[in-house]
């Protein structure tokens, strides 16, 4: 399925999408609320049929807080890259998608442990590398201090 | 002093005779155990380094390496350099273990390949002990050093010991029975449990080939349970490196590592020379009947010589195995001795005593 | 009653072992937190970190150069191919085309690791199922491979030979006579791999439909490269996405559908044939040409997202920058294969001994710098 094709499937099923591309993948924006059907109807839906989650990153980009899907079909190879963002920087929470694609599992603990995004119903919600006890903050957000390790470059 | 190379009985019964000549009974006995102890103590450091050579060298030949090769001319001091490296090591002591126990179960382990070596006959006149039930006798001793593994996991206080120790102990358990089963075949065959007697009657043939179908299948269980009985790979699963890290001795350091090696290595010599004594006629000549040249030739070579060479073929067959086979599983390595060799061993037993019985062996 | 009790804690008792952060199968610091029943694992819990570098935070206060030579400290094994990937992104991101000759060489060097890589897998996979030989014999022809590398890129384990735009330098004029050599050679070797380790009895029993994982499954937690495709996921993005000169040869992508142990250790014999092809067929064709582009010194991507996929070692392998224009990403993300590999290792090896927790891993290829990043 070509970019543009996709582009139309995807109005179809989520009427109203916020839909843009980048040079690679098209790329669907959704409120945290309904992240979850979202991610649930990707892959459900048989003419989509998102099933292999290729990354999952945790980004932290203009103040805002977000977690970045990149999709593929592994029967149709067609991609995208699904967005979540949430501005509350103090406890952002967001659904976890493990019981759709288990790879999520262990990404999502590690976007936990780096960016502090907590996800609800997700089984195991610690942190992933860091020290569970005694590690202050999450070190890929932009507004992480640590004065010893990290040297500012002007 | 009678001294002949190939009769050394002559020369010890010389020696005794001195003895008893200037001292006490009593005291002639001490001393006649002293000597024998030092030299027992002389040949199985001189075996064990060898051994460890042996095994580096062999190793490194199926390797495509080179082996030791610095220390010393070929290396053969390499074993002694680690030797000495092992004497200065530190003794760590384990906080949590049972001290006793811990301290006690090399000693234990290399107590028991110590005492077997007294029963095993070298050489015409190289004998220690003569006893009439040597076979049993072997057996018996060779197998008290499963207690000293399962100590040594026990009080180490360490999961992977543990789990070394109980996986030995169900191992040696399981193949005592194959080792004692095709010692059995043997005995049916030879009616008698003496070494000595059991070598005597190998002086025209073999027990290899007089016993053919049942004893070659014998030889090959033999050979299989007692690499598994010396816990060495492929059935090397107390101290299965990649699984346990070191297994049983994790905990061990310098010299009480050193004595479970060095047990490890005389275990595999004792398992060697009886299946050499047993099977491939201990230090008789290879003999075969009518051929009388052929056999006069033979004879030329000192029985020790005969000994030790048949040995180090069933040593060398024990490392090939180490270095090629990866290693078995617990449960397929319990599987394969009750499932498979201790019913082939049962019916062969069967079989032996059928040839026996109706005289078709040669 | 006392009895009962008792009897009762022993059943519900589980045995906790820790595999790690030191031991001897897991090849570097991963801690397994195992439970056991008996011999049997009842579940195991990974514990990452313990050689965490923070290697993303650092990206965001590098320029695109310098990246380029932290991607070699994840998966040490693929360094050639991790870097390939970052130089390809930054290229696709300023449009740059890159002479043939770059690609040609690109790839060559990317099979010529896998290669390298695949052989060092079997010689520890050999070691973990205790066969201790297998390791000499890999190494042995690893090392014609590491020397090709010394010749023409100065580095052994991680050459650092790409850099965006093209390569550091040309290659050297021993390098194609080099790989001609080898190739025949290895090719010789190769069935010598069989014969030691695949054929025997005791390496069956300890792989055969031991760790199985569906497609299904396979597709879900993410697991690529050769771990993936045992279990039949057609996921090789040399296949699917070419990149460099992937799209100019011919080669198979190995397919096996038993998931089991035996599986994966089959597919990556089969690659490094399949590895010999691709090296044949490009050897020979490497056209003339530039080795580079000329780059400005100082690269600023413009402002957007990019993700690139290459197929590692052990799977795919992706990079993922978001770049506001400046000389510095805001975020880099690496993707690297290991980590969703372990994530189903608990799914493949709970149920199974011990040993066979060794084996399964094995043949995963795990990788630990790779899954702390």
């Amino acid at each position: 399925m070509t970019n543009e094709q996709l582009k139309e499937k995807l109005l179809q099923v989520f009427p109203g999408a916020v839909i843009s591309e980048t040079t690679q993948y098209v790329t669907l924006t959704v409120e945290p609320d309904k992240l979850h059907e979202t991610a649930a109807a990707l892959k459900g839906n048989p003419e989509l049929h998102f099933d292999y989650l290729f990354c999952q990153s945790g980004t932290d980009v203009k103040e805002a807080l977000g977690v970045s899907y990149f999709l593929e079909s592994t029967d149709l190879r067609h991609h995208l890259l699904l967005k979540v963002s949430t501005t509350n920087r103090e406890n952002p929470v967001l659904d976890t998608v493990c019981d759709i694609w288990e790879t999520a599992n262990f990404n999502e603990r590690e976007i936990f442990d780096m960016f502090g995004i907590t996800f609800k119903n997700h089984p195991d919600m610690r942190r992933m590398f860091l020290d569970e006890e005694d590690w202050v903050g999450y070190p890929l957000r932009k507004d992480y201090v640590d004065e010893v390790n990290i040297i500012e470059r002007n | 002093m009678a001294f002949s190379i190939y009769d050394l009985t002559a020369f010890n019964q010389s020696i005794h005779e001195a003895l008893v000549q200037n001292l006490s009974p009593f005291w002639a006995l001490i001393v006649e155990m002293t000597i024998i102890g030092l030299v027992f103590l002389l040949f199985y450091a001189i075996v064990g380094l060898f051994l460890v050579y042996a095994e580096r060298k062999i190793c490194g030949f199926i390797q495509n390496r080179v082996g030791p090769n610095r220390v010393g001319p070929y290396g053969i001091f390499q074993t002694i350099a680690d030797f000495i490296k092992l004497l200065m090591k530190e003794l760590i002591y384990i906080k949590n273990a049972d001290k006793f126990l811990f301290n006690l179960a090399p000693f234990i382990v290399i107590i028991a390949s110590f005492m077997a070596i007294a029963a095993i006959p070298f050489g015409l006149g190289l004998h220690a002990i003569d006893f009439n039930i040597g076979v049993l006798y072997v057996m018996a001793v060779s197998s008290l050093g499963v207690i000293g593994i399962l100590l040594a996991g026990w009080s180490s206080n360490n999961k992977y010991s543990l789990i070394g120790a109980m996986r030995s102990g169900a191992q040696i358990v399981s193949y005592e029975l194959s080792i004692g089963l095709s010692l059995v075949t043997i005995v049916i065959l030879s009616g008698s449990m003496q070494l000595s007697t059991i070598v005597e009657q190998q002086r025209n043939c073999w027990f290899i080939f007089s016993g053919h179908i049942p004893a070659f299948i014998a030889f090959v269980i033999f050979l299989i349970a007692s690499t598994a009985e010396t816990n060495r790979g492929p059935f090397d699963l107390a101290e299965a490196e990649s699984e346990l890290t070191a297994g049983f001795h994790t905990e061990y350091s310098g010299i009480k590592f050193a004595f479970f090696f060095l047990a490890e290595y005389m275990n595999m010599f004792i398992v060697a020379s009886m299946a050499a004594t047993l099977f491939w006629g201990g230090w008789m000549p290879f003999h075969i009947p009518g051929l009388t040249s052929f056999n006069h030739v033979m004879d030329f070579i000192p029985p020790f010589f005969w000994y030790m060479g048949k040995t180090m073929v069933v040593i060398f067959l024990m490392m090939w195995f180490k270095w090629t086979f990866p290693r078995l599983r617990i449960d397929q390595l319990l599987k394969l001795e009750w499932k498979f060799l201790l019913p082939i061993n049962l019916f062969n037993i069967v079989l032996m005593a059928l040839v026996v019985l109706m005289g078709w062996h040669l | 009653m006392t009895e009962e009790i008792v009897q009762h804690d022993i059943e519900q008792e589980e045995y906790l072992l820790n595999m790690g952060p030191q031991h001897p199968s897991t090849h570097g610091v991963l801690r397994l937190l195992i439970s056991l029943k008996g011999e049997t694992v009842a579940n195991i819990e990974p514990h990452c970190g313990y050689i965490h570098r923070g290697i993303e935070k650092m990206c965001e206060k590098l320029t695109y150069q310098q990246i380029i030579h932290l991607t070699d400290r994840l998966d040490y094994l693929s360094a050639h191919i991790n870097n390939e990937a970052v130089c390809l992104l930054v290229e696709d991101a300023l449009q740059i085309e890159v002479p043939e000759r770059v690609k040609y060489i690109r790839t060559i060097i990317s099979e010529l690791s896998r290669l390298a890589s695949h052989e060092l897998w079997w010689c520890a996979f050999g070691m973990d199922m205790g066969a201790l030989t297998t390791y000499f014999y890999g190494l042995r022809d690893r090392e014609k491979i590491l020397d090709i590398f010394e010749e023409t890129t100065g580095g052994r384990l991680l050459q650092s030979y790409n850099c965006p735009g093209g390569l550091m330098n040309d290659i050297h004029p021993n390098f194609q006579k080099r790989i001609k050599e080898f190739i025949p050679y290895f090719r010789k070797k190769l069935p010598e791999y069989d014969e030691l380790l695949t054929g025997n009895v005791i390496m069956q029993e300890r792989t055969k439909g031991i760790g199985p994982i569906s497609k299904e499954d396979v597709i879900s937690w993410g697991v690529t490269g050769p771990s993936g495709r045992g279990s039949g996921f057609a996921c090789d993005v040399r296949k699917h996405h070419p990149y460099s000169a992937y799209d100019k040869v011919q080669f198979e992508e190995i397919l096996f559908t038993e998931g089991d142990s035996l599986a994966r250790y089959k597919v990556r014999i089969a690659e490094m044939w399949e590895s010999l092809k691709i090296l044949e067929q490009l050897v020979d064709n490497i056209p003339e040409g530039d080795y580079a582009v000329k780059m400005k010194p100082i690269i600023k991507l413009p402002e957007g997202e990019y993700y690139q996929r290459v197929e590692a070692c052990r799977g795919e392998f992706g990079v993922y920058v978001i770049s506001s224009g400046e000389k510095y990403p805001v975020r880099v993300k690496l993707r690297s294969p290991n980590f969703s590999n372990l994530s189903a290792l608990n799914r493949m090896a709970a149920g199974f001994k011990i040993a066979d927790l060794v084996a399964v891993g094995g043949s995963l290829d795990l990788v630990i710098p790779d899954i702390d990043r």
